[in-house]
């Protein structure tokens, strides 16, 4: 299968290791990566910020940017549901019925990550060893919107030499939201200081998750509080294999 | 007589009062308790019902079409309620109907009233009116009677005292009821509650109650309630008067089947509350001879006129998705600064207010949907939200400190970068060589300016590594290296051993 | 025109207002627009009657009710060893309450034009009931013979019901569909004794209701 990735703008810029991750997992699952170098963002952070005409165009953009494409995968759960969720939404505000058109085309043809490699390929094992003790943390956009459900534990679960350690309220949100993190910065503090406090008490090594948004939150409280407990994109450790570094921010 | 149409608790912005909150460990402590017991109750019964998805459809419908002809529900109320005995009254706003109401009061020249739980009558500021016209109001519900004791405010709309603890109770009780050797066992406390307001009950001719549906088809009124407190105001007084917003009402009266199932589930725990009492108009020999209706407008019809946000009347102030909400799980209600806290109130308060006032509350949450989800008539709190940021928006864009705002400037860079991704490429390349004024020794960034420095208050963050995704890519392409497939490759190993934590 | 005709008239053109509403009602589309919302939820219960009426039994033991089962010919002995067992004699009774409930031996005071200072003298009230829901423990009281109007089962801190199994059914829905013909009537569901959960999520037995419930189930 031809596979568009669409990295996300924060996974381009600030965590190009889960990119790499996911181009290794698709190929060594013998498909074919393709990168449009056209694509930036899905407009969420303007939109869900408020700045809804201001989303529009990126919204077109990234449509026109996939428009053909057989298949696109986002290591984002949240940028998905950002397509699903509202893509329509911005076509209605803008009045604009070819966007509509458009995004209905595409939309049956992004997936997130994990849900394309479970409900897309039907595969569970992706042939990683991951020997580390690893807890997931169950981010918004994937359990409300998404509706993954259980596909990345079963992902996880098939990881060789991987300890999963389960997470207490592991579907509490960490307190990211976005731009919710700097508007609300001391209840958005508090909400990752619960989050950060149930990932130490696992014992775990390394948290994990479907969105490295959650991740880039929950490790700034990890590493300012100076403990050894790391964060990786899921990808990251699906793409590992016999006792590599399974990346880590 | 005096009162503002509007009574906003402070002028003070969600973040603000949310600071403050923050500090107070004691509320935090007694918040998290109270959501985390109900919570549990509300999954447990909630899971018992295989048809809970239905119901939640079926209620969904139902409120949305009563919404979409109200004018024609409210009209046959009215009729109804006419019809069997009751007197229906109409006010467009807070003082209107505090006027409709101290009327009714001063006709019968009661000088106290009793009062069921109302958040109505709090949007209102019924009592303070009441009070500046020499008439005492009493609460009667638990939990309003510890905050009127208590001179305190409501935080929640179902458990409005769920910030106290028992110990807290108790020593309002003992002072208030001149109580110096009352235990400290809740039934301690609420026996004291029984004895000092079954006096009033027997004694006091006019009660205030609110009203959770009204039914058009037969004018029927009904209320939910744990106590009993709502029995006795509903039934011994002389004259009882309910004051309700105009969007509670239901079509029919088999609608009740509905949500008498999602409500007490949803907002108690319970698979029924203790009490739910249903009447039409006066009936004699059983009840009040004299039943006054004040239906409230104050904000509600305009917010019918947003086909994006009108869903936000469907709530039947069951308050799960307070329970349910991470953001009010820290703060309580009182940061909401309002009668409605919580996700609904962050939604609901600025709309009754026409978007002028807790143009912050839309921004209170990090629109994680745990309200969505739970919500028994399915309102998409988070959907409703981010439209009315986009009011906030674009009403901060007319004015000229909003257009050169911090944020305004930010996000239209940010759209700027976004149209192009030569643009973004382009920053991804400044930003790595620009961070370098922000980057700690130890290789993070601890401290950030302006309005990110809230972000890095706590938290540490990942500076720019030195090659983006895509400029990995180019290389890649470039360099017609062999598939990764296999293992990372050396130069990949360097790459994230440098970002280790 | 008086003030509430002109807010009346306000408000319900800002509703139409913002409704962008045609003028004039039409009846017949706004009800068949209800007859066509969706009711998936379930209405019929399933339950075999035995199942049924334990279902019940273990929902109202769940609420610190007193649950007693009984026969119809033996409900007037019953009533008088849970009475006794209660230690209450001064018992308040409605209008219409089959004579054959009420044993020697207690002061059964007709009580459904009791003032509510009469009623609080009295140790317990004694009635049966419309119809009673399995699913939620509940029963459900109308101002009708055998049950009286409000305050008769609301003052009195004891109260003694007597249940029919015909008159159990799973379902709310059910309920409602039973109630329906009476909807007029002032009508209370009360679901085990008063109680009250404000104080730390405790719930605690017993505020301003009756405090005490016993359930006399008759099969």
């Amino acid at each position: 299968m031809r596979v568009s990735l669409f990295i996300t703008c924060y996974n381009d810029t600030l965590f190009p290791e889960t990119g790499k991750a996911v181009v290794r997992v698709l190929e060594r699952l013998g498909h074919t990566v393709e990168f449009r170098k056209e694509q930036t963002c899905c407009g969420q952070m303007h939109w869900n910020t408020g700045y809804l005409r201001e989303a529009v165009p990126i919204i077109r953009h990234f449509v026109d940017v996939y428009r053909d494409a057989e298949i696109v995968v986002a290591p984002s759960s949240s940028c998905v549901s950002m397509m699903r969720d509202h893509y329509m939404k911005a076509a209605d505000l803008a009045q604009d019925t070819k966007l509509a058109a458009d995004v209905e085309s595409l939309l049956p043809r992004i997936y997130e990550f994990t849900e394309f490699l479970v409900k897309k390929l039907g595969v569970e094992d992706v042939g990683a060893t991951y020997p580390h003790k690893v807890t997931y943390h169950t981010s918004c956009h994937s359990q409300r919107s998404l509706h993954l459900g259980d596909i990345p534990i079963r992902l996880l679960k098939q990881v060789r030499s991987l300890e999963l350690l389960p997470l207490e309220n592991p579907q509490e949100c960490c307190g990211f939201g976005g731009t919710f993190s700097i508007k609300n910065a001391d209840v958005s503090s508090a909400m990752l200081a619960d989050k950060a406090r149930t990932v130490l008490n696992t014992g775990a090594e390394v948290c994990t998750a479907v969105d490295n948004s959650c991740l880039m939150h929950i490790y700034g409280s990890l590493h300012r509080q100076r403990t050894f407990v790391r964060t990786a994109h899921i990808a990251e450790i699906l793409a590992s294999t016999a006792g590599a570094e399974g990346g880590g921010q | 007589m005096k009162e503002q149409a509007h009574s906003p608790w402070s002028n003070r912005s969600f973040p603000e009062a949310a600071k403050d909150l923050l500090a107070d460990s004691q509320i935090r402590r007694n918040v998290r308790h109270a959501t985390n017991v109900i919570q549990a109750k509300r999954n447990r019964v909630v899971g018992e019902l295989p048809d809970w998805e239905q119901l939640r459809d079926a209620g969904a419908a139902i409120r949305a079409h009563a919404l979409k002809h109200l004018d024609h529900y409210l009209a046959q109320f009215e009729e109804n309620c006419t019809r069997a005995g009751g007197h229906i009254h109409w006010a467009r706003d807070a003082a209107e109907a505090n006027r409709i109401i101290l009327e009714l009061i001063q006709r019968h020249a009661a000088k106290e009233v009793i009062k069921i739980k109302t958040m109505t009558s709090e949007e209102i500021g019924l009592n303070r009116n009441l009070q500046a016209n020499g008439i005492q109001p009493h609460e009667t519900d638990l939990a309003e009677l510890i905050i009127q004791l208590g001179r305190d405010k409501p935080s929640h709309f179902v458990v409005p005292a769920l910030h106290k603890n028992r110990q807290q109770v108790r020593e309002i009780f003992q002072r208030e009821m001149h109580l110096p050797d009352l235990g400290g066992q809740p039934e301690d406390l609420a026996s004291a509650a029984r004895t000092y307001l079954r006096e009033k009950y027997l004694r006091i001719k006019v009660a205030v109650s609110g009203a959770n549906f009204l039914v058009a088809e037969n004018g029927a009124v009904c209320i939910v309630e744990s106590e009993g407190n709502g029995r006795m105001c509903l039934t011994l007084p002389d004259v009882l008067i309910s004051l309700v917003g105009i969007e509670k009402v239901l079509p029919r009266y088999r609608d009740l089947e509905v949500f008498l199932q999602t409500l007490p589930r949803s907002a108690t725990g319970e698979r029924m509350n203790p009490y739910n009492s249903i009447w039409t108009g006066v009936h004699a020999g059983d009840g009040p001879k004299e039943f006054h209706v004040v239906l409230l407008d104050n904000g509600r019809s305009p917010i019918l006129a947003d086909d994006e946000s009108r869903q936000t009347l469907q709530c039947i102030r069951c308050a799960a998705c307070l329970n349910a909400c991470p953001v009010y799980h820290q703060t309580g209600g009182h940061a909401y600064e309002s009668v409605y806290p919580g996700p609904i109130g962050a939604i609901l308060t600025p709309q009754l207010h026409s978007m002028h006032e807790g143009r912050s509350l839309p921004y209170a949450s990090s629109l994680c949907g745990a309200c969505y989800e739970v919500c028994p008539v399915k309102i998409n709190i988070p959907e409703v939200l981010i439209h009315l940021r986009g009011k906030v928006v674009q009403q901060d864009q007319k004015t000229l400190s909003g257009k050169l705002g911090l944020w305004n400037i930010g996000m239209q860079a940010a759209a700027f970068l976004f149209a192009d991704a030569s643009r973004l490429s382009l920053a991804q390349h400044l930003g790595q060589i620009g961070q370098k004024v922000v980057v700690s020794k130890n290789g993070f960034i601890e401290h950030l300016p302006l309005m990110l420095s809230g972000w890095t208050q706590t938290r540490d963050l990942r500076p720019l590594p030195a090659q983006s995704f895509r400029d990995w890519w180019e290389q890649r392409e470039k360099t017609q290296q062999t598939p990764i497939a296999t293992a990372p490759t050396s130069s990949d190993k360097t790459q994230e051993k440098k970002h280790a934590g | 025109m008086p003030d509430s005709q002109v807010a009346r008239d306000a408000i319900l053109s800002s509703i139409r207002t913002a409704l962008r509403a045609p003028a004039g009602v039409d009846t017949a589309a706004i009800a068949s627009e209800y007859a066509a919302l969706p009711r998936l939820y379930k209405r019929e219960g399933t339950m075999d009657p035995a199942a049924l009426l334990d279902l019940f039994t273990h929902r109202l033991v769940e609420y610190d009710a007193g649950v007693y089962r009984t026969s119809a010919e033996n409900i007037g002995s019953e009533v008088a060893r849970i009475l006794s067992e209660r230690g209450r004699r001064r018992i308040a009774i409605p209008d219409g309450l089959p004579p054959e409930w009420l044993p020697d031996g207690f002061d059964f005071q007709r009580a459904s034009r009791f003032g509510e200072h009469q009623l609080d003298q009295l140790e317990g009230v004694l009635t049966g009931c419309t119809v009673a829901c399995a699913e939620t423990g509940s029963i459900v009281l109308q101002n009708a013979a055998a049950q009286g109007p409000r305050s008769l089962t609301l003052v009195p801190d004891y109260h003694l019901c007597v249940v029919f199994a015909a008159q159990v059914l799973e379902t709310v829905p059910e309920c409602f569909a039973r109630l329906d013909a009476d909807a007029a009537l002032p009508t209370t569901f009360f679901s085990g004794p008063s109680a009250t959960a404000d104080i730390e999520m405790t719930r605690i037995k017993g505020v301003h209701g009756p405090r005490f419930l016993d359930v006399l189930l008759v099969v």
